[in-house]
């Protein structure tokens, strides 16, 4: 039952976002984080950086990982699996019967008006994680420099993500052994 | 090789190297299509467009297609699961290693700021994603007229949604997306196409 649940949620997930991993995140915040508490926004922002720098699609990372804290191996296979399955199905049928799909007047119209929805949306979220992560200046100092070089740059999230990693224990460490000195 | 595991194994290729998201498989899938001569680039910028105008992960559904147009469902389906096999097997090793040592303090250091440089990212992509809705770069480049290449209308709508996302705190992302298409198609009758 719990397996399912599962599913069904991720099935959910995928099954309304639009765009790629990030414009999944207002709907997985309020599907695991608000609704379910499943996770803390904190630990989603977790799984986002770690999501970034493995391989594979961002989103599906995320679902495998959130299913896997949650029930081990299998419920990580099954998050993976949910959050894939409608765009197995929606695809397959799109591609079986529909051959100018992206010509369709109603398709394009409609997502003239979602885009700019899923615009608003990741904003959203975007300021609550913000909200969350940033507390103290180092976290503000550190936030600005990968918006900034990530923005004029094409270096790899990777780099940013695992360089962060390193200073957050070189000032927290360090920190704890200047006030134990 | 069977056409069927052949495509599991030349996805679970793309899905090993490709970090970053759905458009970071675009180069494999331009090679895939070279070398296999499974798809044209037209056909591949076609999977493309379809995909971004479909609900799910991008990769996953340009996955779901290539795999479709070479053989039919199963091909779909292995596909896919060959796109995210490797992921799998990676993210639940990261997992199984956090959750033994979620107690350690260097983990917890490693967050802090690994937390600022995600929130950062984030912000980026997202600053990416208003600018790609908001802002026609072509039409610039085009005109040079910086008016004409702003998206007005999406703008407008973009601003209510998100008052509308602040006052209602507690109505579905679903809500709005959905109020978002009604929006589009309601505005393309009304100026007539």
């Amino acid at each position: 039952m719990d397996y399912l649940r599962l599913f069904l949620v991720f099935a959910k997930i995928g099954g309304f976002t639009f765009g790629g991993g990030l414009a999944m995140l207002p709907i997985l915040q309020r599907e695991i984080a608000e609704k379910r508490a499943w996770v803390t926004q904190e630990q989603l922002m977790d799984y986002y950086a770690i999501g970034q720098c493995t391989p594979g699609i961002i989103a599906v990372n995320v679902a495998t990982f959130v299913g896997h804290q949650r029930k081990g191996i299998f419920g990580g296979v099954i998050a993976t699996l949910g959050v894939v399955t409608p765009s197995v199905i929606i695809i397959s049928l799109i591609a079986a019967f529909i051959s100018n799909f992206q010509d369709v007047l109603l398709v394009r119209w409609a997502f003239d008006g979602i885009r700019p929805a899923v615009v608003a949306l990741v904003i959203n979220a975007a300021l609550k994680i913000v909200k969350k992560s940033l507390v103290d200046a180092w976290t503000v100092a550190m936030f600005a420099v990968v918006l900034v070089l990530s923005t004029l740059t094409n270096v790899s999230p990777a780099v940013f993500v695992l360089a962060a990693g390193v200073c957050g224990i070189l000032l927290k460490g360090g920190n704890r052994h200047a006030a134990a000195a | 090789m069977p056409l069927l595991l052949e495509l599991f194994l030349r996805f679970f290729y793309v899905g090993l190297f490709s970090v970053g998201g759905g458009l970071a498989t675009l180069p494999f899938l331009k090679e895939m299509g070279e070398t296999t001569g499974w798809f044209t680039a037209a056909q591949l910028s076609d999977m493309v467009a379809v995909s971004e105008s479909t609900p799910g992960p991008l990769g996953i559904n340009m996955a779901t297609y290539v795999g479709f147009q070479t053989a039919g469902v199963p091909g779909a389906i292995l596909a896919v699961l060959g796109e995210v096999a490797p992921a799998l097997v990676v993210i639940v090793a990261v997992s199984h290693v956090l959750m033994k040592f979620r107690d350690s303090k260097y983990v917890a250091y490693a967050f802090y700021g690994l937390r600022a440089a995600s929130a950062g990212l984030i912000a980026m992509s997202c600053l990416s994603v208003a600018q790609l809705t908001l802002f026609n770069k072509g039409v610039f480049a085009e005109t040079g007229n910086p008016v004409m290449a702003f998206n007005f209308w999406g703008f407008v709508l973009a601003v209510v949604l998100f008052v509308g996302l602040r006052k209602f705190p507690k109505l579905h992302p679903i809500a709005f997306v959905a109020f978002g298409a009604a929006a589009g198609i309601g505005f393309h009758y009304l100026i007539g196409g």
